[in-house]
């Protein structure tokens, strides 16, 4: 742990994502829209050895930044489980492990491209159940297309 | 049990005790038609079809008009508001003040779940996209029923397009509820969907077997459900031309069949049952359509809450 301390600096304020499924933490990334250019500090450890996961996990820690419900629903479809901290003043402030929510109500669309939700003008948003967590598996409460990620 | 104010939208809804009450009441109206003639008097039904039908839509309408109730709606988009680019959502709020109960058929998957979301009023499943038809299901259970005596211990053979027919999508749904043995023949590129075979296999009962080898199952088999393997529906126009005649039930092939065997088929035809096979005892697929009708009927009444 302490050689993993010396590699990732401490934030002030901002979030740490921590027991990410190992080799996700890239696509977690994408998801909060985070690619380094706005020049925020964003550290990224991928594939360290975690014994809570009882082998690999990464983690990411970004500066100045919170999540907010639609994002962490999208993060729990990639790494449900993982944990989230929020820091202030360089300490945490929160800390809680990100369960997948039962339904996904307008997160993302239907996959199946003649499904009525994603009829043009119909005032309908996708909706997806959740049927297994672990893989993550969603069926989509029109259409009944299993979505797996 | 009731179904009263139920939506009917999927066969996965239905457990199997359900299923023997729908089917019991369909024989109970049929066997005593004179005392139910007029059990939907004063009961509006809306048929709204946004895709073509013959048999479903006026098979619907029918037992309405034979259970004394009245019938408005299209049978085409085109006839209706939807041309001026009404959405689906309004087009239900409108009519749910016209009428009772609403049957829709209509293209995009899942539509009848969306309908049923915008109104109070049942909603009935007449067909949405390739997704579910699960009246006819119904329809074709009841058929080899009164047909075949019995559905457990049944070889019951789905044929033909798998991956898009909405109908043996939810015929297999209402046997996954049985104890038979389900063969699966199609082409590959047109075999049952995973999330058809998550649910079937999920329920335990059914031993599945999936084949391209019609003519070797044929012997086998106690009912052979005939279904319409569509060109559009092939990426590659070829493979089209080397399936569409592998999976054509021609008159020789009689003579392979089990003496009992029915052969079923949810209609319309074109020709993947040769018209020399139709006056076969084994054909009951135009027997289908007047079990068709007795389903229906049974249905309107349950979901109105008149037969209980």
């Amino acid at each position: 742990m302490s050689e993993l301390t010396l590699r990732i600096e401490k934030i002030k304020q901002g979030t740490v994502i921590d027991h990410i499924e190992p080799g996700k933490a890239i696509r977690v990334l994408n998801i909060l829209g985070l690619d380094g250019q706005d020049g925020r500090l964003i550290t990224v450890a991928i594939n360290v050895q975690s014994k809570k996961l009882g082998g690999k996990k990464d983690i990411i820690k970004v500066e100045s930044v919170f999540l907010d419900n639609e994002q962490l629903n999208q993060i729990s479809l990639i790494s449900p489980k993982c944990s989230i901290s929020y820091i202030k003043n360089f300490k945490v402030s929160k800390k809680f492990i990100l369960n997948i929510p039962d339904k996904f109500i307008g997160l993302f669309p239907c996959t199946n491209e003649n499904c009525i939700s994603n009829a043009e003008r119909e005032p309908v948003m996708s909706e997806f159940m959740v049927i297994s967590e672990k893989p993550v598996k969603l069926r989509c409460a029109y259409c009944s297309r299993i979505l797996r990620f | 049990m009731s179904l009263e104010r139920k939506d009917i939208i999927s066969a996965k809804q239905f457990s199997r005790e359900e299923l023997e009450y729908i089917l019991n009441w369909a024989i109970k109206i049929e066997n005593d038609k004179g005392n139910y003639a007029k059990s939907m008097q004063g009961t509006i039904m809306a048929t709204l079809f946004y895709e073509p039908s013959t048999r479903t839509r006026l098979s619907f309408e029918s037992a309405m008009h034979r259970l004394g109730g009245t019938v408005i709606g299209f049978s085409s988009s085109s006839v209706s508001s939807v041309k001026k680019g009404e959405t689906l959502a309004d087009t239900i709020r409108t009519v749910a003040h016209y009428s009772d109960l609403i049957v829709l058929r209509h293209n995009n998957d899942g539509a009848a779940t969306f309908a049923a979301r915008c109104t109070e009023i049942p909603v009935i499943n007449a067909g949405s996209g390739s997704g579910e038809h699960p009246t006819q299901s119904l329809l074709d259970l009841l058929t080899i029923q009164q047909e075949c005596g019995k559905i457990d211990g049944l070889n019951i053979g789905l044929i033909g397009d798998l991956k898009f027919g909405r109908t043996v999508h939810s015929l297999t749904y209402l046997l996954a509820n049985y104890d038979i043995n389900l063969f699966l023949i199609s082409p590959h590129s047109l075999k049952m969907q995973n999330r058809v075979m998550d649910y079937i296999q999920g329920k335990g009962n059914v031993k599945i077997k999936e084949t391209t080898n019609f003519i070797e199952a044929l012997p086998k088999l106690d009912v052979i459900y005939m279904t319409r393997i569509q060109k559009e529906r092939f990426p590659d126009p070829e493979e089209y031309e080397s399936v569409k005649d592998t999976f054509k039930f021609e008159k020789e092939y009689l003579d392979l069949l089990k003496p009992n065997a029915k052969i079923m088929h949810p209609l319309p035809r074109v020709n993947e049952i040769s018209s020399q096979v139709d006056d076969s005892p084994h054909a009951i697929y135009f027997k289908q359509t007047y079990y068709g009708l007795m389903m229906r009927k049974a249905i309107i009444g349950l979901v109105m809450g008149v037969f209980k």
